[in-house]
């Protein structure tokens, strides 16, 4: 039974065998998509509560601005820049153990840039009317307008990584060899565009001088050195996950690269806080207001104290408790463990310490605390739970290919014709 | 009226108008209230061809016709009165500036109440263009309470500690902290000032920058507009104004029908959708046309000076050469054109 393909038809063959195979797995798989369907389903009624009622259903007001959308937001281009890490080892320093994995984490790279931008959309007052933004049909604010930059290199990176997985996953699906002269350029360009996602979006934030803490050149660094932390935390978890679950093979080394990145990361991170609060609070200046209130309080609102304190410790205790190579090398439990802490602290972050404090006092000298509502975190969960279903069916696919169950037929009757 | 308010939130809650609900409660409105009370708002459903419309600059004459056609149909529809879309173009020549005597002003916020009514501002959240912030006269006051709990004893250098009470950290008395949430019995009170503040019609603004789509710009007149149908509400110009002078639309504005000003210019004060950014415009409708602004009007104390700054006999100009003028928060370089002057 030979059946012939013409070329114009494999790449719908390749589509609908990824698909296929994304959507079979066990009772494990079907289980976590469950799970995350039911987060989708509940935040299809929010958003539409949303979508129908206005940003009102949210915690924001003219007080607090920006709301939890907004502060998830800023973790996404965190990992998908540190998907950047993942290529560059293989890449750039020739590491063969990493060679088949750099398309992992530009997959990565490229749901989280989708989660980001949906986010975003959760946030603007009139989504009906993102096209006004879109070059050609509307008004571009392009050069004066930070957040046009960030709308450039997000879809770019989004692009890059896109076209670079697709392409790398479709010749290993037909069995051709990659083409090196258009693969190699964009991969060094996607690697260089990773860092450039997560500057933009740093810029957004201290390009406000009215926001005191957030006008500061240290934002990018820090930002950075959050992406070096939760990046390769997520991806240590997925490795994990994927060579327990899969045939695909990860060594160990692998992992122990991505925990020492982590400790790198953390340390700087712990570093660039340090730095920060010494310029804000030596002259404590009413440039120091809003860190203060997270620090301390003031006049009796401290809804954030508790949350700075304990972040800030877990972040010490994270980085110490790292250093031990006992824990590095707890792969089916602690390192996991703190990995998912790593992760979920430095998203906790952005809303307690970065986001809702930045905004007291306001211009008009007011401090105000931001009380989330029900709806706003259903829809934070919502795109969370959505992307994670994305991301969870694209490794699937991914790891499908590298591993060859997810073959062109022919390619499969030339290799058993070998045989 | 309130009855009007409840049933307008009805209708945007679930999208459709209950026909017999809303005769029972316009019939109650009627009897109740004595004035002639107009029939409930209805939230007219916008046009798509609204929805696909351009940038307002962009426009050709014909479309900008045809634009503010639609939306005094829409707006006539859904306040029940004849309702006008003015175009008035900027004069030429013009550069329009504002001063504010804070000797005088008495803090009774007549200029926040005329805004509202001649601004079309939502009721329902309300939505208030000016600020007045309340601040203890003399910015040091000692507060006598806790004068005596300093740390006057020195170290043994000789520098001695914070001696009006409290410690390092805080200082007591010094208070500096402004508040624009003041209720008294009357105005002015003892020992109070006050200090509106509104949008500042800055000449290099930090919200324009910001503004992803260029929704909000600056006109020839050098005020800071916003074409309402362009705004994205992605609240960038917010974030980004060192003043707190924009407002958000967080929920679709409640304006009764019978506090709605017919009116309007469509840069200017008609009415706004949910998720778009508002702010003053030096009533727009009103300076293009060669009026006051209306807070200039109710102010009972003449604190408010508005006019061209081109021209030098003017009110503003003849306030700036002959007083002591200052510009709220300079060291933000926005280069505002409203300014704050002492007697």
């Amino acid at each position: 039974m030979t059946m012939k393909i013409a070329s114009s038809q494999k790449p719908i063959a390749f589509t609908r065998d990824f698909c296929s195979y994304a959507v079979t797995g066990g009772k494990v798989y079907y289980s976590w998509l469950l799970f995350l369907s039911f987060f989708a389903v509940v935040g299809l009624v929010t958003t539409y509560l949303q979508m129908t009622t206005g940003l009102i259903v949210t915690g924001a007001t003219d007080q607090i601005v920006w709301e939890l959308f907004v502060s998830n937001f800023i973790h996404c281009p965190s990992i998908a820049s540190a998907a950047v890490l993942v290529v560059t080892p293989a890449y750039i320093y020739k590491r063969k153990d990493m060679k088949q994995l750099a398309v992992i984490g530009e997959a990565i790279a490229m749901v989280f840039v989708i989660i980001g931008i949906n986010f975003i959309m959760f946030h603007m007052g009139r989504p009906d009317r993102a096209w006004h933004a879109v070059p050609g049909i509307g008004i571009f604010n392009f050069p004066s307008s930070v957040l046009t930059y960030d709308i450039i290199v997000l879809n770019v990176y989004l692009v890059l990584n896109a076209v670079a997985v697709f392409y790398y996953l479709y010749k290993h699906y037909v069995g051709q060899p990659i083409n090196t002269k258009f693969y190699t350029p964009l991969i060094y360009v996607a690697v260089a565009w990773g860092p450039f996602i997560h500057i933009i979006t740093a810029f957004i934030l201290s390009s406000n001088a009215q926001i005191a803490v957030w006008h500061s050149a240290l934002m990018p660094f820090s930002f950075l050195a959050m992406a070096a932390s939760a990046g390769p935390a997520l991806v240590i978890v997925i490795f994990l996950v994927i060579r327990k679950f899969t045939k695909l093979e990860i060594a160990d080394s692998v992992i122990d690269f991505f925990s020492q990145v982590i400790i790198w990361g953390i340390g700087a991170l712990i570093l660039m806080f340090s730095v920060e609060f010494f310029t804000e609070l030596y002259p404590a200046t009413h440039h120091a207001a809003p860190l203060e209130y997270a620090i301390k309080g003031h006049h009796g609102l401290d809804a954030y104290v508790p949350w700075f304190w304990t972040i800030m410790s877990v972040f010490v205790a994270q980085f110490f408790l790292l250093l031990s190579s006992k824990i590095r090398k707890s792969y089916n439990f602690l390192l996991p463990l703190i990995c998912i802490s790593v992760f979920l602290s430095v998203l906790l972050e952005k809303p307690s310490i970065l986001i809702f404090p930045a905004f007291s006092p306001t211009p008009l000298g007011e401090y105000a605390v931001y009380h989330p509502t029900l709806i706003e975190i259903c829809n934070v969960l919502f795109v969370w739970a959505t992307g994670f279903i994305l991301l969870t069916m694209v490794l699937k696919g991914v790891v499908g290919v590298l591993i060859g169950e997810v073959r062109d037929t022919k390619t499969l009757e030339a290799s058993g014709e070998a045989k | 009226m309130s009855e009007d308010k409840r049933e307008m939130f009805d209708e945007q809650d679930d999208g459709k108008v209950k026909e017999s609900r809303r005769d029972f409660l316009k019939k109650i409105g009627v009897a109740a209230a004595a004035t002639a009370a107009v029939p409930a708002a209805t939230a007219k459903a916008v046009s798509i061809a609204e929805t696909l419309q351009s940038h307002f600059e962009l426009m050709s004459d014909e479309q900008k016709q045809k634009a503010i056609a639609r939306l005094e149909k829409r707006y006539s529809e859904q306040f029940g009165k004849q309702t006008t879309v003015a175009n008035t173009p900027a004069p030429d020549g013009v550069l329009f500036g504002y001063a504010l005597n804070i000797s005088k002003c008495i803090g009774c916020r007549r200029c926040v109440e005329a805004c509202v009514r001649e601004n079309n501002q939502s009721r329902d959240p309300k939505i208030q263009w000016i600020r007045v912030l309340r601040m203890n006269r003399g910015n040091l006051t000692f507060d006598p309470k806790h004068l005596n709990e300093g740390k006057p004893s020195s170290d043994p250098l000789g520098n001695y500690g914070i001696q009006s009470g409290g410690h390092a950290d805080k200082a007591v008395g010094i208070s500096g902290e402004a508040e624009h949430y003041y209720n008294p019995e009357q105005v002015p009170e003892e020992n109070a000032f006050y200090f509106p503040v509104q949008c500042q019609q800055c000449e290099d603004p930090a919200c324009t920058r910001a503004c992803p789509v260029r929704a909000t710009y600056r006109d020839p007149n050098g005020i800071v507009v916003i074409d309402y149908n362009w705004c994205i509400g992605c609240r960038m110009c917010q974030l980004a104004c060192p003043y707190w002078a924009r407002r958000f639309n967080w929920s679709e504005p409640v304006l009764p029908n019978e506090d709605m000003n017919p009116k309007t210019h469509y840069l200017g004060n008609r009415p706004r959708m949910v998720g778009v950014m508002e702010k003053c415009t030096f009533c727009l409708q009103r300076v293009r046309d060669g009026r006051y602004p209306a807070c200039v009007e109710a102010c009972p104390v003449g604190a408010r000076k508005f006019g061209n700054l081109l021209d030098p006999e003017s009110e503003v100009r003849k306030v700036l050469a002959t007083k002591q003028v200052f510009r709220f928060k300079e060291d933000f370089n926005t280069e505002p054109k409203f300014f704050y002057y002492m007697d």
